[in-house]
């Protein structure tokens, strides 16, 4: 055991036995993202590295503090990736923030979440405990999925310390098509090429404007583009890294910043003084708009999803509530690993 | 910590309520009715239910519940029964509950491309409904014509394109859940994501013991255009192991990466002549799906990867029907074992692919100090392993020796570093083989998790998750520092 788990262990019991808040803290990318955060901080960034990567098993195992682009550099080195593609944050995101906060980038849709390519957590839990959930092996249904339970849990449930992932290869080929189309044609397309056997890699409606992105086999990626038409989008892995560290035009400014999760099959959003980026073929919306939250989340709700609020929002609804039976399953399960409400209190839920 | 034993039960109060919420004829309690519940797919273990309910909508199956909740009744789900290990075994002075009248497709929509189904519709039925639009649903168990929707969420279910494609976990995006106390919740969406803790993938893999599926969403995908199977011979395992090692590092994820051995190779051919040489140690059966460009330039790549690892022959189908040829060999793969021994007992370890050789080098050790043969099959990309192990359950001693064989197999896939199950489940047959792959605290949390769910530890009784009581027993508890919590659990 390491010096930094160690620590990490007597600082918890410290705090559950004064009950006293702790911050878990990576690079420090997500501050913005939740409820405020209170307590001591206690930082993840020592606990970095790289535990076990063997390219032809498609695991890759490393410690929580480790910077996502650290991990990124190693994979792309043996052509492999993380395919949910999460974002970096200025390479200041670390591996624990993306598992606790559970981002997604593009290609999300069509390969999968965070949680999609866990396979295995280790965590310190509210009373100091280390455990091991999951493992190393890409099929594993031993004990229940407490692993794949951090991926969004915002830290409330433990402080990971090393994570497994799936790993897959890069695509060989990636390549993006423009279509200047609105925003409802835009979904409707989302929708049915989804339906059809393309490799599709990301799909962003704009201003206008429809980008599908292809990745994967040359072969199927070149007759997908012959098929499809559209212009070829110059500087495209430009534009998708844009969208997904959020630093395309569309999210600067002062305006409030929500993500709606809906049915990818909902209609535009857009409204007057509500501009609308789509994205995850429809399933993904931003909003800039200054609906008050309870607005917001009902109109998400009645599209089957729930709503973020992202940036300019009051974070006490940074999340929307699940239902309250399902809330009352979120306390016993809090309570159960964190008894004396420690970890990032507050960050998920005003009470949890 | 022994479970408390059971309070009695007024078994004729509890018959009279149940058949009060039940249609008439779903409420079995005779010795004979009850029969062909005794058991799942792993026959050696039996057991007899109080009674058996045949619910056939979801608020009969709540209102079921609610009883056995008020009476502290266990209850035990049941799909399909074709679980392979005793996960739908009834407890004896319970309630077995099957959820197999509830086989409705209740909703498909091909834009959105999801279907929503009852718990007790069968996997490979909605691909057939979903056929109609191109569509399907991946994840292809090989007991894909009987097993239930409902079972593959409760055990996470795989198949042989789950490599590519995904497990349960990855394909299923929403459910209802009846909650021991009959309440019902709903978890996932059709969102890409729900609020708060992910509790669908929580649910998915938990073996029944969180709740009764009533309800599943799921992903439809649309079906590829194309797919062809290439079908290499080794001359050894080892050989074959290095073949799969050798196609991943070259950035190919094929749509299906199987293996078999030659005593496998052997029965399957004396069953369905699939076409497979029997003079082979091994066989690799490697698919390539997607468009027509992309399968003529992968199947052109695995040729050439398989070759260089040393293939000592190929075959790849140049159809449809001889791709499904190829394939059923694989898919029954199962019952071919068992038609050349009167009985085998099926383990289901995953292990980090790079201990292949090492692993059937002890698997084949096993089997000489046992005296029983075993033959393997493999999802060999996911280096998830079935030792098919035979033995012959009328003579005396040869079940034992099976299960010592088993649980040796089990010890090593975690000595490895891999797992004791990918994809069947813990159920009553692995629940001690658990005390080696986790430590007690890890087994506290998984109780607590249960408790959160279900408090009076009514759903599923002693299955999954061993009691420490249990682990102490067979001297395999792994307690960190002495420590041990949550004395105030009810262990199950
Ligand atoms: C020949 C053969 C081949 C197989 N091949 C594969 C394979 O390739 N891959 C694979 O993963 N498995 C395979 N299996 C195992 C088995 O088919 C799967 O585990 C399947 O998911 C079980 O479904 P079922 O409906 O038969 O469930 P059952 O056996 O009835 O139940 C299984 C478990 O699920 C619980 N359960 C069932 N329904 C519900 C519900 N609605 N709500 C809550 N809990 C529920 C039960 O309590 C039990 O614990 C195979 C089995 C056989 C016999």
């Amino acid at each position: 055991m390491t010096d930094f788990i160690e620590q990490a262990q007597a600082r918890i019991r410290a705090a559950q036995a004064s009950a006293a808040p702790l911050c878990i803290r990576g690079g420090g990318s997500k501050d913005f993202l939740g409820g405020e955060p209170v307590g001591e901080r206690l930082d993840t960034g020592g606990h970095a590295g790289i535990v076990a990567y063997d390219p032809s098993e498609l695991v890759l195992t490393v410690r929580a503090g480790t910077p996502l682009t650290e991990v990124a550099a190693t994979l792309a080195a043996s052509g492999q990736c993380l395919p949910f593609e999460p974002p970096l944050f200025g390479g200041r995101a670390t591996v624990g923030g993306c598992v606790a906060s559970g981002l997604s980038g593009p290609r999300r849709p069509y390969t999968g979440a965070v949680r999609d390519y866990l396979l295995g957590v280790s965590l310190i839990d509210g009373r100091g405990d280390c455990l091991k959930f999951g493992g190393q092996v890409m099929k594993n249904v031993a004990g229940f999925d407490t692993f794949r339970l951090q991926a969004g849990a915002m830290g409330t449930l433990g402080l990971i310390t090393e994570v497994s992932f799936k790993v897959l290869p890069t695509p060989e080929a990636d390549e993006t098509r423009v279509f200047e189309v609105p925003a409802a044609d835009a979904i409707a397309t989302m929708n049915r090429l989804a339906g059809q056997p393309l490799p599709l890699a990301g799909a962003v409606h704009h201003g206008g404007r429809l980008r599908l992105r292809l990745a994967g086999n040359p072969a199927a990626v070149g007759a997908a583009l012959a098929r499809l038409g559209g212009e070829a989008l110059p500087d495209a892995g430009a534009f998708w890294a844009a969208i997904r560290e959020q630093t395309d035009s569309f999210f600067a400014g002062p305006a409030p910043l929500w993500r709606l999760a809906v049915r990818p099959t909902a209609p535009a959003l857009a409204a007057d003084g509500v501009d609308e980026l789509i994205d995850w073929g429809g399933g993904q919306r931003w909003l800039r708009c200054a609906l008050p939250a309870d607005a917001v989340q009902a109109l998400a709700a009645s599209h089957g999803g729930h709503a973020s609020g992202w940036r300019g929002v009051d974070c006490r609804h940074a999340f929307q509530p699940p239902t309250a039976p399902v809330m009352a399953l979120h306390r016993r399960l809090k309570a159960s690993f964190d008894p004396a409400g420690i970890l990032n209190r507050g960050r998920l839920y005003p009470d949890l | 910590m022994n479970a408390p034993p059971p309070p009695p039960i007024d078994s004729t109060a509890l018959f009279s309520a149940l058949a009060e919420v039940l249609p008439k004829g779903a409420l079995l309690t005779t010795v004979e009715q009850m029969r062909p519940y005794e058991c799942d797919g792993l026959s050696m273990y039996r057991r007899l239910p109080l009674c058996v309910a045949l619910p056939v909508d979801e608020q009969q199956v709540a209102a079921v519940l609610r009883i056995c909740d008020a009476g502290g009744v266990p209850v035990v789900a049941r799909g399909h029964g074709t679980g392979l290990a005793g996960g739908a075994l009834p407890e004896q002075g319970g309630v077995l509950l099957s959820l197999a009248r509830l086989n409705r497709i209740l909703a498909l929509d091909p834009v959105a491309r999801t279907a929503r189904v009852q718990p007790g519709v069968r996997n490979l039925a909605i691909s057939e409904a979903a056929a109609a639009h191109a569509l399907y649903y991946a994840p292809d168990p090989s007991s894909q014509i009987a097993c239930s929707i409902g079972g593959n969420v409760a055990e996470n279910s795989g198949g042989v394109h789950c490599l590519k494609y995904g497990l349960t976990v990855h394909n299923v995006v929403a459910a209802r859940l009846a909650l021991a106390d009959g309440q019902i919740i709903e978890l996932g969406s059709e969102a890409p994501d729900a609020p708060g803790y992910d509790l669908m993938a929580l649910l998915v893999g938990s073996e029944g013991l969180l709740g009764v599926v009533t309800e599943v969403t799921v992903k439809l995908l649309p079906r590829p255009q194309l797919a062809r199977v290439v079908m290499a011979c080794f001359g050894s395992v080892e050989k074959a192991g290095q073949g799969v090692a050798a196609i991943i590092a070259a950035g190919i994820i094929p749509a299906g990466l199987e293996m078999m051995d030659k005593l496998a190779i052997a029965a399957v051919e004396d069953f369905v002549k699939a076409g497979y040489p029997l003079d082979a140690e091994a066989i690799l059966l490697a698919e390539s799906d997607g468009t027509p460009e992309e399968v003529a330039n992968e199947i052109e790549r695995i040729e050439a990867v398989l070759k260089a690892s040393g293939a000592t022959a190929m075959r790849t189908s140049k159809d449809e029907a001889e791709r499904l040829r190829l394939w059923a060999g694989r898919k029954a793969a199962f019952p071919a074992v068992g038609r050349i021994t009167p009985d085998y007992y099926c383990m289901d370890g995953t292990i980090p692919r790079r201990h292949l050789g090492e692993v059937l080098r002890k698997i084949a050790g096993y089997s000489d100090e046992f005296g029983l043969r075993c033959a393997n099959v493999f999802h060999a990309g996911d280096g998830n392993l079935h030792p098919l192990i035979f033995y012959d359950a009328n003579k005396p001693g040869d079940l034992e020796k099976a299960e010592a064989f088993g649980n040796r197999i089990l010890d090593l896939s975690v000595a490895v570093g891999g797992t004791i199950t990918g994809e069947h489940g813990v159920g009553v047959e692995k629940i001690d083989a658990m005390c080696t792959q986790f430590h007690a605290l890890e087994l506290e949390a998984f109780h607590a998790v249960k408790a959160a769910f279900d408090p009076k530890g009514l759903l599923n009784p002693g299955k999954a998750v061993p009691s420490l009581h249990r682990c102490a027993e067979m001297g395999r508890m792994h307690i960190h520092a002495g420590q041990t919590r949550h004395p105030e659990l009810p262990r199950f």
